[in-house]
């Protein structure tokens, strides 16, 4: 990566690959149309065009994404679309020439022949009675409707409560972003009559599954190679339509076709996330402890469901994990899906946990501030708190062992130890508007089989299986299902196996990201890789460890018990010149077989599956802002992440994570959406309509480390991916509410902008003028 | 009918002669048709930075300049970073690795040729001669000229400082204005 030797689909070498051709795609311009008929014949009879390909000409392939649930409408995502568009940027046809530049003036020759039809673009048009059905099968253009709990006792409660707060909440739509859009090569392999696909994408063996169902292909018949990955945060944890169609077009040519997104593609036609409401109603006593929770919870999903999660995935984790961090005794939540003509969503980063957390803190604030009470006071009085883990909630989650009093307590602490309140206070009197917010939140992660399935997909993950296999100079391949692409696997599972066999980390080679080398796996994302993938590995490594003491202690004449592996070499407790180095170990199980007995013979390797239930992480966040009342620019002035990941396997790689979680959590507060227009164009198509964040809107980022070890993980750590992100926005909400606190004004949605601060001052000192 | 045209250039200190077409990037030329494909593109308008390399000593967006306006020209590369493809990593690198200045790696290139760039300018080196060694004020704002979506930056704007402190010349001591904080020396 630093000497330029990173590769990247865009980067595999085209001199190796005689005939390679490039891809562009024909995208609709309306936001839903009827397809009448496409001409392809000028752009076939461009100059160098090898092929343009039609929903018609490749047998109308698509996508299925499935719940297996009466409450989920199964719908087709085409891979082109054959007889109707429902976004802007839906593609329509491929075309396929010997040059990216060519590709793309081609494109231009499609005669595309459309009928617009009215299009909706917010989930109040799209559930309007008189609304188009952008789904036949889909009434109201709902796709999931789930009740996913409820409670009779939830009218006494109301009726009798101390009080109520009513509030809506709302996050806008956002890009995930990744550096690296989507990119894929795909190549016939003759040899091995195997259809060979380089994808940017957190999912290897999914992109095997989706290619081969929407082709009809055996697995066997098509092999998914993830190189150098340039971030996903979930945008590419889905199968994106253009892969298989390069996939279907380097079948039918039989020669290697790549196609790189630009980034107008990536903001307008992959996947966004995010954009949600939540209409909640909570009970709480004079004392400020919530009594009962009801949520409405409604998803923008845009046009499709997207393979394999299907578009539930934001509705069921919002329904089912809302109470969080805090103790719930009853609880009512309903969870839907709607469709809008925009572009499809993926699993962004945090996916529903910014909303829920943002949601939680909010509720506490708010009645804080209506019985007159500390708000962290108000959050202790509801935090699930030490000795009472492992604690079941009324949504059903068991929590384990996590620091959520402890951790609130010390961001407290260090918050006021490092004068936060004092320079707020100097800030105001400068004549700023300035303030401070809290969040706590935890994060469920690496969830196995066992978890997923409550969600009845059919196709469920959860399982990870790594190989860890040492080779006769004593060196390690370690195998895993898991995808990394930037969270430093293969820093972190060399950790974790050189550690169990007593060689150097250097020593462990990590190999992921290839369909043919590993077993079926389930790829990055859900923060699962370092629990799953990784405890996977160390479960490997401890049998390849036993194989070496066994092995160490036939040579050495000993007892395997007192063999230990450190060092790179395996030596008898209490003997100092009883020692073999490991390198001689793998050597002699290798090329002198016979030296060994019959059951130590033959290799030293394992493949060991994990498929753990699940394990929560957990953080409190300080976020402080300020604002130019001039302007209502809202500047990031301080944060604090107080962060408990169970065991830190390495400190600088957690760091990371925490840093560019914060840095996406915080620009979803403060810059990120995704706009259209009233007719439904997307206007956020270049980045200088997305906001993404640069280093003049951050601030230095403080982290500080609990560690409450995990039981329901090989390595007692958790996983931390996306805490950031989670916790993010909420903190920095609730600062910015604390900075409006002298006006009436409080904001209850994502991103706060300018405008919208600046037109809140506007009303509040029209107001005071008035009563003045 | 092509619009194309013959030129040469220099790239890490490296001779080249080909024929472009006008409209090709010169992203597209270093990385295609000449092989560098350490420079990566993020959005082909000139916004992420991810393209950077430095032609004839400025920092320019590979993106936005096209192929043909380098004849003539020397272009560094990040490939052209370390003393060769397996030799050891310059200063910059290493201290980008040390600081975790990177993730997935894809905006990489375009930060280490603005960095090194920029640490070249006549401008800093003087004010670097000076006694007044790249604040992080500084860096951060010189950093926000491009995108990196993973690392939140501190890893780069902390790995920039170092790299400038390391090489601030010997004897041109810190001069630190009387009554003002030190800067931070994270």
């Amino acid at each position: 990566m630093l000497v330029g030797r990173g590769r990247f689909v865009a980067d595999l070498e085209p001199r190796t690959r005689p005939g390679l051709l490039h891809a562009a795609f024909v995208r609709s311009p309306y936001p839903h149309a009827r397809l009448t008929g496409i001409d392809v014949g000028a752009a076939v009879s461009h100059d160098g065009v090898a092929g343009v390909f039609t929903a018609a000409s490749l047998g109308h392939p698509y996508l299925l994404a499935m719940l297996e649930r009466d409450e989920f409408v199964p719908t087709r995502m085409p891979i082109l679309a054959w007889d109707r568009v429902r976004f802007v940027g839906e593609p329509v046809a491929l075309v396929v020439a010997d040059d990216a530049y060519l590709a793309e003036d081609a494109t231009e020759d499609v005669e595309v022949d459309w009928a617009p039809q009215p299009a909706v673009t917010t989930m109040n048009a799209a559930r309007a009675a008189d609304a188009p059905r952008l789904h036949e099968e889909a009434d109201g253009n709902c796709l999931v409707d789930l009740l996913m709990f409820d409670d009779d006792r939830l009218g006494g409660i109301f009726a009798s409560t101390a009080l109520t707060v009513d509030a809506t909440f709302a996050s806008a739509r956002v890009a995930a972003l990744p550096l690296e859009g989507r990119a894929c090569l795909a190549e016939w392999d003759d040899r091995d009559e195997q259809l060979v696909i380089h994808v940017s994408t957190q999912v290897p063996h999914q992109v095997r599954s989706g290619v081969a169902q929407a082709l009809g292909l055996p697995e066997r018949a098509v092999r998914v190679i993830a190189p150098d990955v340039g971030g996903g945060f979930g945008l590419k944890c889905v199968v994106g339509r253009e892969e298989v169609a390069v996939a279907a077009a380097a079948l039918r040519l039989q020669r290697p076709v790549r196609w790189t997104e630009d980034r107008q593609e990536n903001l307008t036609a992959s996947f966004h996330g995010h954009e949600q409401r939540y209409q909640v109603r909570a009970a709480f006593d004079e004392r400020g402890r919530i009594l009962a929770l009801d949520a409405e919870i409604e998803c923008d999903i845009g046009a499709y469901s997207a393979f394999p999660f299907t578009c539930a995935v934001e509705p069921l984790m919002a329904a089912t994990e809302l109470p969080g961090v805090y103790k719930v005794p009853a609880y009512r939540a309903r969870g839907r899906a709607i469709t809008t003509n925009k572009a499809p969503t993926a699993p962004y980063r945090g996916v529903s946990r910014p909303q829920i957390v943002l949601v939680m803190e909010r509720l506490m604030e708010k009645a804080a501030a209506a019985l007159s009470l500390d708000p962290l006071e108000v959050r202790r009085r509801n935090l699930i708190s030490p000795g009472e883990f492992p604690y079941t909630g009324v949504n059903r989650i068991t929590y384990d062992e996590g620091s959520y009093r402890e951790s609130l307590d010390l961001a407290e602490k260090l918050v006021a130890e490092r004068a936060w309140p004092a320079e707020r206070d100097q800030l105001r009197q400068a004549g700023r508007l300035a303030g401070i917010g809290f969040s706590c939140f935890s994060e469920r992660t690496a969830y196995g089989t066992p978890t997923m399935s409550q969600r009845r997909m059919r196709m469920t993950p959860g399982y990870d299986t790594a190989m860890v296999r040492m080779d006769p100079t004593g060196e390690v391949i370690v195998t895993t299902g898991t995808c990394g692409h930037g969270q430093g696997h293969e820093t972190t599972f060399a950790q974790i196996v050189a550690d169990r066999l007593g060689v150097h980390p250097d020593q462990v080679r990590l190999r992921q990201g290839d369909t043919d080398l590993a077993s079926y796996g389930w790829g990055t994302w859900g923060s699962r890789s370092v629990v799953i993938g990784g405890g996977a590995a160390g479960r490997a490594a401890d049998i390849v460890a036993g194989q070496l003491r066994r092995v160490a202690a036939s040579l050495l004449e000993a007892s395997p018990d007192d063999v230990e592996l450190a060092g790179g070499a395996a030596r008898i407790r209490g003997d100092a010149t009883a020692a073999i180095g490991i390198g001689e170990l793998a050597r002699v199980v290798h090329f002198q077989a016979h030296r060994v007995a019959e059951d130590l013979r033959y290799g030293l390797e394992a493949r060991v599956t994990y498929d753990p239930p699940g394990t929560f992480s957990n953080a409190c966040h300080a976020a402080m802002v300020v604002i130019d009342p001039g302007t209502g620019g809202i500047r990031l002035h301080r944060y604090l992440v107080v962060e408990d990941c169970g065991v830190v396997i390495n400190p600088m790689v957690v760091d990371g994570q925490v840093r560019g979680g914060v840095t996406q959590g915080a620009a979803a507060a403060l810059l990120e959406r995704v706009c259209f227009d009233a007719g439904g164009q997307p206007v956020s198509t270049t980045l200088m309509d997305y906001l993404a964040p640069t280093a003049a809107e951050l601030c230095p980022v403080e982290i500080v480390h609990l560690e409450t070890p995990s039981q329901f993980s090989e390595t007692g750590a958790k996983g931390m991916g996306e805490g950031g992100t989670i916790g993010a926005p909420a903190a920095v909400l609730n600062a910015i509410n604390d900075a409006m606190s002298d006006t009436d004004v409080r904001f209850d949605h994502i991103p706060v902008l300018p405008q919208d601060v600046s037109a809140a001052l506007d009303r509040t000192r029209n107001t005071k003028r008035g009563a003045g | 009918m092509k619009d194309t045209h013959a030129i040469q250039l220099q790239v890490n200190g490296r001779h080249h002669e080909l024929v472009v077409e006008a409209r090709r990037t010169l992203a597209d030329m270093l990385r295609h048709d000449l092989g560098y494909t350490g420079t990566h593109l993020g959005c082909e308008h000139g916004i992420c930075g991810a393209c950077t390399v430095i032609l004839d000593g400025s920092p320019v967006r590979a993106c936005l300049v096209f192929g043909v306006q380098a004849d003539g020209a020397s272009v560094r590369t990040v490939e052209g970073l370390a003393e060769g493809p397996t030799g050891p990593l310059s200063d910059l690198q290493q201290a980008f690795s040390d600081h975790h200045a990177l993730q997935c790696g894809f905006c990489t290139p375009g930060f280490l040729m603005l960095a090194e760039a920029y640490l070249a300018e006549a401008a800093y080196l003087a004010e670097a001669e000076d006694g007044h060694p790249l604040s992080e004020e500084r860096a951060r704002e010189l950093v926000a000229s491009n995108l990196c979506r993973c690392t939140g930056y501190q890893g780069i704007i902390d790995a920039l400082v170092a790299t400038a402190r390391a090489r601030q010349p010997s004897g041109t001591a810190r001069r630190e204005p009387a009554g003002q904080e030190p800067a931070d020396d994270r």
